[in-house]
């Protein structure tokens, strides 16, 4: 009831707030003023209903919450199916094998929105090794992006460099430029290291802009070259772009790969001890700056991969791909689906790039829906889509039992 | 006997605040050394100091590794101007007085932290997880997890250390620290909070730790009972100097110790 009292305030205190604007209205042509009070009703009814809405959720949130603390948590279905090494298995096998046909099922348009849905998923996996397992947070992300797609743009333009030479290259170049931006903030955290990395990012866009004579400025490059495939280059479009689409595909497993490997091991280790705790972790015997700047170098390499095959995708890149906005997008992808998970990223990421596609009818108000559903998440699921799961280690038994017979052992439980 | 960490005329200074002045403190092998003295008199600025997480204004640090754990007869190193990460490394590591454990991380990962700086696998390692380096990673669970055991934390392994009662994270922050194989142990109030039952079983794990690992321990308390039971010797500082210093039995019967526990009026 206490919710009731507070939506019906609610639903008054917008009323009043938009009186001005959608309740009085000056008729220019008659010169008189017109009143429009059923407005001022919709508005305080809508008003209303929407506070209810969102403070009932809220409160099963609380509740749930409390309930988790109470009593043994017993995992939702969603979390059992996410446990099931099994389920999970057969599932990416029957995902991978659709990938693996899809060209012989879709048109050219699907394939060319889903090839870019799995750049972003690179992309966002890479930046999830800096913003959600080592918790760097940067908002520059898009400019090593950039440096990544100018290295194959020019490198072709110039010297007529093919895209697989340039693939690894572009990447390596776009890790030092992460190591070239990590060395100046190493000491920096948080809030700091965010404005660093923005301004880093706009000032790479803007050199791109501005450095006409060398970048072709804000025109661009255009006619990069698709990939070879061995001596031959592939003339037909669809072709193409079935075979653009496999490489993507196959960068992209490579990327979950990689990522999932190294979330797994010491280095990955470190990265979280540093999310966690960036003192602690020093103090431990973690070299936080050698840490960071691995995270770094890593993170902005798998940016400069996606660069690349973004620049031999839509053979024309300018400095308006690599905006702020960009970057922004792409951290949504992130915090959407899990910082620090994976899949939860992977997911972001697909959802973030074919939704607005595929839904095409709400186009206007893509940024509002996007929006709300952002503000939305961060209340009710801050974790992300799919929070990032625990590593269960495998204690070995001949461990467990040595220790079962001590006393020390015999007090614990919880 | 041999002196494990020396620190001589060490000062600490935070705009016209001396949290710590001119200090001598000298811990040697195998000892438990107590550091006690009333709230902000600048024994966790102290512990800071030796560790590397502030640069001394003034005064020298030495650490030097002990016979029992493979030291030669050197002098040891100064540790001024190094990185805590890299003091860890030399063989001291420590536990904080507002507890520092890595919250959304298992416990037994927490423990496997510590074990960074004893491990090498790198990025190419982790690709390709060649056998040198699946070995070293066995190496690190087994490990980890008989620090565990030595904490008497083995059964919650697998839980994520925020859900850890108090005194348990207590207690996972030591064998965090005991995963870095230091030779000199520094607890900054391990006390802190806990019951008495579990204050008296944390004395008793303490003095198995210290023979066990063969340790040298130096220990911020508030605990009296333990301080008394458990040290060697005792040093006390309020407002950042070193007041007194000397076994437990001196300590206890030194009147500028007692004036400065109880106060001006006790006396009078
Ligand atoms: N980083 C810091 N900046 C400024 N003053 C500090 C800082 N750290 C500690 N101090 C001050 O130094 C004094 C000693 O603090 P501390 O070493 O924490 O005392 P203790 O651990 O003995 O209770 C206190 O007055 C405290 O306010
Ligand atoms: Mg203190």
């Amino acid at each position: 009831m206490q919710i009731l009292k507070k939506a019906i305030l609610t639903g008054i205190w917008f009323a009043v707030l938009t009186f001005p604007i959608m309740v009085v209205k000056v008729d220019h042509i008659e010169g008189k003023m017109v009143w429009r009070w059923e407005n001022a009703g919709y508005i305080a009814i809508g008003a209303a209903l929407l506070s209810l809405v969102w403070r009932y959720l809220l409160e099963r949130k609380a509740m749930r919450r409390r309930q988790e603390e109470l009593a043994i948590r017993e995992p939702s279905l969603w979390n059992k199916i996410l446990r099931d090494p099994k389920l999970i298995r057969t599932g990416l096998l029957i995902l991978l094998l659709l990938m693996l046909i899809l060209p012989a099922l879709s048109s050219t348009y699907h394939i060319n929105i889903i090839a870019t849905a799995l750049i972003y998923v690179v992309l966002a996996l890479g930046l999830n090794i800096a913003v959600g397992l080592s918790g760097q947070l940067v908002l520059g992300y898009a400019a090593f992006y950039a440096v990544g797609a100018y290295a194959y743009g020019l490198a072709n333009h110039y010297l007529g460099i093919g895209f697989w030479a340039m693939l690894p290259v572009g990447g390596i170049i776009a890790a030092l430029a992460g190591i070239l931006l990590g060395l100046p903030v190493l000491r920096l955290r948080g809030d700091y290291l965010a404005i660093v990395t923005l301004g880093f990012g706009e000032i790479t866009r803007l050199i791109i802009q501005n450095w006409s004579s060398l970048t072709r400025g804000p025109g661009g490059i255009s006619g990069i070259a698709k990939p070879g495939f061995f001596n031959f280059s592939m003339a037909d479009v669809a072709v193409s772009s079935v075979y653009i689409y496999y490489i993507t595909l196959a960068l992209a497993i490579l990327t979950i790969f990689v990522v999932d490997r190294l979330k797994h091991s010491r280095v990955g280790r470190a990265w979280q001890a540093l999310r966690e705790d960036e003192i602690a972790s020093e103090a431990m015997g973690v070299d936080t700056m050698r840490t960071k700047l691995s995270a770094f170098a890593l993170s902005s390499m798998w940016a400069g991969f996606a660069g690349v095959l973004m620049a031999t995708k839509t053979t024309f890149i300018n400095p308006n791909s690599f905006t702020f906005m960009e970057s922004a997008l792409i951290l949504s992808m992130v915090v959407l689906g899990g910082m620090g998970s994976i899949w939860g990223v992977v997911l972001g990421a697909v959802a973030i790039i074919l939704l607005p596609e595929y839904l095409r009818a709400f186009s206007e108000y893509r940024m509002l829906i996007f929006g709300a559903i952002m503000v939305a998440m961060m209340v009710f699921r801050p974790q992300g889509l799919i929070p990032p799961q625990f590593r269960r280690y495998e204690i070995p038994d001949y461990l467990k039992k040595k220790s079962a017979g001590t006393p020390e052992g015999a007090k614990e439980g919880n | 006997m041999h002196p494990v960490l020396q620190a001589s005329g060490l000062s600490m200074v935070f705009g016209g605040l001396r949290a710590v002045n001119s200090v001598d403190l000298c811990v040697r092998d195998g000892e438990i050394v107590a550091l006690i003295g009333p709230n902000g008199a600048g024994k966790t600025t102290f512990f800071n100091c030796i560790t590397g997480i502030y640069t001394p204004t003034e005064g020298q640090i030495r650490l030097c590794r002990p016979k029992t754990h493979g030291g030669g007869n050197d002098s040891g190193t100064v540790l001024n101007g190094f990185r805590p990460s890299r003091i860890t490394k030399l063989g001291m590591a420590r536990t904080f007085q507002n507890i520092r454990l890595f919250p959304n991380m298992t416990v037994l990962e927490n423990v496997m932290i510590g074990m960074h700086c004893r491990t090498r696998a790198g990025i190419l390692g982790a690709l390709f997880r060649p056998p040198s380096v699946r070995a070293e990673e066995k190496l690190v669970i087994e490990k980890s997890y008989s620090y565990l055991e030595a904490v008497g934390l083995q059964s919650l392994y697998s839980e994520r250390a925020r859900n850890l009662p108090y005194g348990d994270q207590r207690r996972l922050e030591i064998a965090r620290a005991l995963a870095a194989e230091p030779f000199m142990l520094l607890l900054d109030e391990p006390a802190a909070g806990m019951n008495p039952q579990e204050t008296i079983a944390l004395q008793e794990l303490i003095r198995t730790l210290r023979s066990q690992y063969n340790l040298t321990v130096l220990l911020i308390e508030h605990d009296m009972g333990l301080v008394m039971s458990l040290s060697d010797r005792i040093y006390v500082m309020e407002y950042g100097t070193k007041i007194a210093e000397g076994t437990p039995m001196e300590i206890g019967h030194n009147p500028r110790v007692i004036k400065a526990y109880l106060g001006e009026d006790f006396n009078a």
